[in-house]
């Protein structure tokens, strides 16, 4: 599968639309956690989970999914969400607690909903899998050719939900694809103590599917897996296990001290940081255009800027809004 | 012996304390969780153990709670006494069929010839924002299934004291501590979440209810963060010349019925707090105690504070909105003494 020029602008646009709403989220949730960092102080309380370094697994197959296709996300969404096209003002309103948010303040980031591009996630380590599934079947039931995508942590993969699913998508024939995020610790715990096979792809001919590796948190390299395991699906052909090996540069949430793992680790990996090294790609190998980076780098900024505007703007629910939505 | 008694310590590092000196005592004694190890528990409850006991008894464990509870289990039915964490007690979705089938209901279903003495220990509790997936107490879920004991101790005195007497227990033990109430550095700073602490192993019992401050108008009952704000509530009570009695309740099976009929035998009076779901919970089950065997006793309605029937919203003012506060309690009470 060869890539165009048009999908590596669009692949490039977007890691770099993830990483500039990170940076972003690392300085709003900053605020009112200075000088004693309170998790549930500030202008955006609670846990947050960010994706800085993670943006090639999102991208690389987010590119090959349409509208109609469903993704769910773990605990750690906001990459998966913006690749999505979940509606980004609407997002970061949710994340602020706004009544203008997805769920109108109820979810929070890690509970986002954006049924319009059939995106969702939750806060339970392995429990988005089995909806995945589901809405495969759905898609199947009614004859239309999308395809269900579960994200995951590499943690998640010892979940029971996993190891169900996968039997039951492959049993049933469903256009059902898992993306195993190895990053390399479920909060602290390393791979290694934790999962008894190197990767998680290897485990895919237990369940009569697919299995696929990406090392090096290679972009490009995800497309071209992806693009493979979505066809197969799209056409029929089942379901597929891809574990990418990604990297995770901030902590399980902001506000850990990181005490599992040395300090240059996270230095290392910015080295060979996954946008860097497109960038230069896309000059050197592609041919585009510098100038024509910078515009996409502008239209980025601009968009994730309006977002955090809009949410900062919005107004808070009213408290008695708590006891609405719980039954139609 | 003076400066012993001036030792004050947080939450978490009375339970770790607790849960330290109970396996350099006992070999039998280890502990199986998520990020139990180096980080310590994600809540503190293991700090600085597997600095001492090493990874073969402080154990990480994978994302996979049916299989380490599950092994909890069959190495308590063996003879050992696992401490298993559960990180967040919302968590309990993924593997409660190893808990209520299983650990609650084997010794009885073996007549008492499996003895299955474990703690599953979990963290509870919202107020900071993290929303319905990782808020929730479940006090009355845990409650309301027989076969196991289920204690939420408040302070640090019984934190290390109530989890003392759960690893010597020898039924399975379900040990929820308050986030708030460990004394994080991350989290809410509360004066009850420090307190005095003995160096020693020591055991507060469980089942047996604390009265926090005697008082003779109306009887608060909290636990846990109730009962902190209960603290407040009193003082502020007291400031309008309303004598309230407050009642720690500590641990939820054995529930301490007498302590709470004692009281309200005496100040005619009962507000019922807590940080779980109204119906079907703790407050209507100390409610049905007070219909059933202290009616006559009380001379107004049973009134309850607790999260109405909603799942805890995250957005601040909507979460503030469903959760008990001192304000809350006390403007209940004034209208409970009017009545």
């Amino acid at each position: 599968m060869t890539i165009s020029n048009e999908e590596l602008n669009w692949m490039y646009e977007t890691m770099y639309k993830i990483r500039y709403y990170e940076d972003k989220m690392v300085e709003a949730y900053a605020e009112g956690k200075n000088p004693v960092f309170n998790i549930g102080a500030g202008t955006v309380p609670g846990e947050m989970h960010l994706a800085t370094g993670q943006e090639p697994a999102a991208a690389g197959i987010s590119i090959h999914l349409k509208k109609d296709d469903i993704v769910s996300s773990p605990h750690r969404p906001h990459h998966h969400a913006i690749a999505k096209g979940v509606n980004l003002n609407k997002m970061t309103a949710e994340i602020f607690g706004k009544e203008t948010g997805l769920g109108k303040g109820k979810g929070g980031h890690m509970h986002l909903f954006d049924p319009e591009v059939h995106f969702s996630c939750g806060g339970i380590v392995g429990a988005g899998i089995p909806h995945a599934v589901g809405a495969a079947l759905a898609a199947k039931k009614k004859n239309k050719d999308s395809v269900a995508v579960a994200f995951i942590g590499e943690g998640a993969a010892n979940q029971g939900a996993f190891h169900e699913s996968l039997n039951l998508a492959a049993l049933w024939n469903l256009p059902f694809i898992i993306v195993v995020e190895n990053n390399k610790y479920g909060i602290s715990v390393p791979k290694s103590h934790s999962t008894s096979i190197p990767s998680n792809d290897l485990r895919a001919s237990a369940y009569g599917v697919k299995g696929y590796y990406v090392k090096d948190n290679d972009p490009i390299a995800m497309y071209e897996v992806s693009g493979e395991a979505v066809e197969r699906a799209r056409n029929g052909e089942g379901p597929s296990i891809i574990e990418i090996e990604t990297y995770r540069y901030l902590g399980h949430f902001q506000g850990d001290a990181e005490v599992y793992r040395d300090e240059n680790e996270v230095t290392e990996l910015r080295e060979k940081d996954p946008i860097k090294l497109l960038r230069e790609k896309l000059i050197s190998d592609y041919n585009i255009e510098e100038s024509e980076i910078t515009a996409m780098e502008s239209r980025a900024i601009k968009d994730v800027d309006h977002a955090y505007a809009f949410a900062r703007e919005s107004d808070y629910p009213k408290p008695e809004a708590a006891l609405e939505d719980l039954f139609d | 012996m003076e400066k012993t008694k001036q030792r004050l310590l947080t939450g978490n590092k009375a339970l770790s304390e607790a849960i330290r000196l109970e396996m350099e005592k006992d070999e039998n004694v280890f502990v199986l969780g998520e990020d139990v190890g180096e980080y310590g528990g994600i809540f503190g409850s293991t700090e600085g153990l597997l600095k001492q006991f090493g990874p073969e008894r402080i154990m990480d464990t994978p994302i996979s709670e049916t299989a380490f509870i599950g092994a909890a289990v069959g190495a308590a039915s063996e003879g050992m006494r696992p401490i298993v964490e559960l990180m967040f007690v919302d968590f309990f979705g993924v593997t409660m069929d190893q808990i209520y089938n299983h650990m609650a209901k084997i010794p009885y279903m073996s007549g008492g010839n499996v003895k299955l003495p474990m703690v599953l220990m979990t963290a509870v509790g919202g107020g900071y924002n993290d929303a319905a997936q990782h808020s929730q107490t479940l006090y009355s879920t845990f409650g309301h299934l027989p076969g196991m004991k289920v204690v939420a101790p408040t302070t640090p005195y019984d934190l290390k004291g109530m989890m003392t007497s759960a690893i010597r227990d020898d039924n399975p033990v379900v040990f929820m501590f308050h986030k708030t109430l460990q004394g994080l550095g991350w989290m809410d700073q509360l004066d009850t979440s420090i307190g005095h602490v003995p160096e020693e192993a020591y055991t507060v019992p469980l089942g047996k209810a604390k009265v926090v401050k005697e008082g003779t108008d109306v009887t608060i009952v909290g636990l846990q963060m109730t009962t902190h704000f209960g603290m407040e509530a009193v003082k502020k009570l007291e400031e309008q010349g309303i004598n309230a009695e407050l009642i720690d309740l500590r641990s939820i099976v054995p529930l301490d019925r007498e302590t709470i009929l004692q009281s309200i035998k005496k100040t005619h009076r009962l507000l019922v707090v807590d940080e779980d779901y109204k119906s079907f919970g703790v407050t209507a089950e100390i409610a049905a105690l007070a219909a059933e065997e202290g009616l006559y006793d009380l001379e107004a309605p049973v009134k309850r504070l607790a999260i109405p029937d909603v799942p805890i919203p995250y957005s601040r003012p909507m979460e503030q909105f469903v959760l008990p506060n001192a304000e809350k309690i006390v403007e209940e009470a004034i209208k409970l003494v009017n009545e």
